[in-house]
């Protein structure tokens, strides 16, 4: 992958008269690490490990090293709200189920980063169950997704610690976002935007964790950010053109995270990790953890 | 340049790319570099890693690493107490490195009866590493590649005799650093290959009377 720019996967994907998830295969293949078989290989074992994450997950068994998190997956699964049973609810529960996997240090795949692991599986697996797409297809999403995160790790940050949560669920969300307008059949330049209008909602969003675990907010934040990406998708699908171009808005997002203050960053110091329930709750989880993990 | 499956990947135990993952394989690249599973190892957290680690099972990633698990190998979640069964005597401590360091960055010293070696890695994002500091030498190491690490007396010829070797055994060499304390001192070399050298081109490059260590380090995925 050599892109520095959205504009240039789009300019290729339109000389080529390719998607966007082509163009990122093809571009990975000239690097000249792996073969095309190798890569669309291991891109299968990803969307396997995904499929593996939300089944484990939605069974409401599991719960994360602290007790924290847990079963919400499966109370998502069973909705019986306005939305219940609709995609909507299908890509929350399967967000929900990946990320509760992995705060119980389960097996998951990071796309683009364990944090943010539940939003891209979430939405396309959701997308996968509801229009009947093939893992074909599928793989080629998981490029465009790849396609996006690659450009976000170029030009911004896919580190929490660096750019905040933005750059994690937030690049997620992106990133779903594409994957989605690509397994749909939209444009390259509808994924474009889908990835512009996704990201625009997540700018400035920080990293907070209780006690700095990979929990609290970030299994539900990985629920929201599906909901994001969904609604990139829809508005870019029904043609709406968001005006600062996609290139810009991660740039923003770069921008955000450099001068976002460190309490925002991952370190427990500010956001929902300071309030005085989370440093409760941190407090009582955390002290155990440490007695038990030092040992 | 950033691979599509460095974002769709890895394949990891949870929780945290950057504080699980990358710590693993720091620990893995480590260990890589003292060529045994350490009798004894010291890891000074920094920055995040400090703060959130234990959290984040960070501790548990790196001692996995150092054992020799891969990030996507279950045995993480219980691998700072299968360090202690197998002797592995491991201390953790939190620490503030001087000079400027990304804010995942761990100093590990592993040893393994006369041989010591100390590593400063950075876990940059996505499960992606950085080692930056070898011994005392400034690297730049990413891990994605085989990366050859030797340290040679400084002086006219080395670099040709040791690109040689690996050409003589049709290894590419992906990138190359060499950096040293002292003009005259000793340097240190690092080439990431695009495939591992092969032990006739590793024989070789110890033969030639300049160099003083030969490490060779596979890819830590």
């Amino acid at each position: 992958m050599s892109y520095d720019s959205m504009q240039e996967a789009l300019e290729r994907a339109a000389k080529e008269g390719i998607s966007l998830g082509e163009a990122g295969l093809r571009a990975e293949v000239e690097q000249g690490l792996k073969t095309r078989e190798q890569i669309e290989h291991s891109l299968q074992r990803a969307l396997d490990v995904m499929r593996h994450a939300i089944a484990e997950g939605r069974k409401g068994h599991l719960r994360s090293v602290s007790g924290l998190v847990g079963g919400d997956a499966f109370k998502l699964a069973k909705a019986k709200g306005p939305l219940g049973g609709t995609l909507f609810t299908e890509v929350l529960a399967n967000a929900l189920a990946v990320q509760e996997v992995n705060a119980a240090m389960g097996v998951i795949v990071a796309a683009p980063t364990a944090g943010g692991a539940g939003v891209l599986p979430g939405v396309l697996l959701g997308l996968a169950k509801s229009n009947n797409l093939d893992d074909t297809t599928l793989i080629r999403g998981l490029a465009a997704a790849g396609l996006v995160g690659a450009v976000c790790a170029v030009r911004a940050s896919l580190s929490g610690a660096e750019g905040g949560c933005q750059a994690e669920t937030g690049a997620a969300a992106a990133m779903a976002a594409a994957a989605g307008v690509e397994v749909l059949g939209g444009t390259p330049e509808e994924a474009a935007h889908a990835v512009a209008l996704t990201m625009q909602g997540t700018l400035g969003l920080v990293c907070d964790p209780l006690g700095g675990l990979v929990e609290i907010p970030c299994v539900y934040r990985n629920a929201t950010g599906g909901a994001m990406a969904l609604a990139g998708i829809e508005m870019a699908l029904a043609g709406v053109r968001f005006p600062i171009p996609v290139d810009e808005v991660i740039d923003t997002m770069g921008e955000i995270g450099r001068n976002m203050d460190v309490r925002y960053r991952e370190t427990a110091g500010g956001g929902l990790a300071a309030t005085p329930t989370g440093r409760k709750l941190a407090k009582s989880r955390l002290v155990e953890l440490k007695g038990t993990k030092r040992s | 340049m950033v691979s599509l499956l460095d974002i769709i990947g890895p394949v990891m135990v949870g929780p945290s790319s950057s504080h699980t993952a990358g710590a693993c394989r720091i620990g893995l690249f480590a260990r890589g570099m003292l060529g045994a599973t350490p009798d004894k190892a010291l890891v000074e957290l920094h920055g995040s890693f400090a703060r959130t680690g234990v959290g984040h099972g960070t501790d548990r990633a790196i001692a996995g690493g150092l054992l020799g698990f891969h990030p996507d190998d279950e045995r993480l979640r219980g691998a700072v107490d299968e360090a202690a069964t197998a002797g592995v005597v491991i201390t953790f401590e939190n620490t503030k490195l001087r000079g400027e360091h990304h804010p995942n960055t761990t100093r590990i010293t592993v040893e393994q009866g006369k041989t010591k070696v100390t590593v400063i890695g950075s876990s940059i994002g996505a499960g992606r590493i950085l080692i930056t500091e070898l011994d005392g030498y400034p690297v730049e190491i990413s891990g994605s590649f085989p990366v050859l690490v030797i340290v040679a007396q400084d002086r006219p010829g080395i670099i040709a005799a040791i690109s040689s070797a690996l050409a003589a055994e049709e290894t590419n060499i992906s990138t190359m650093r060499v950096s040293r304390r002292q003009k005259g001192g000793d340097a240190i070399h690092v080439y990431e290959l695009d495939a591992p050298a092969t032990s006739a081109a590793i024989e070789r490059i110890r033969a030639l009377p300049a160099v003083k260590h030969v490490r060779a380090v596979d890819r830590v995925s």
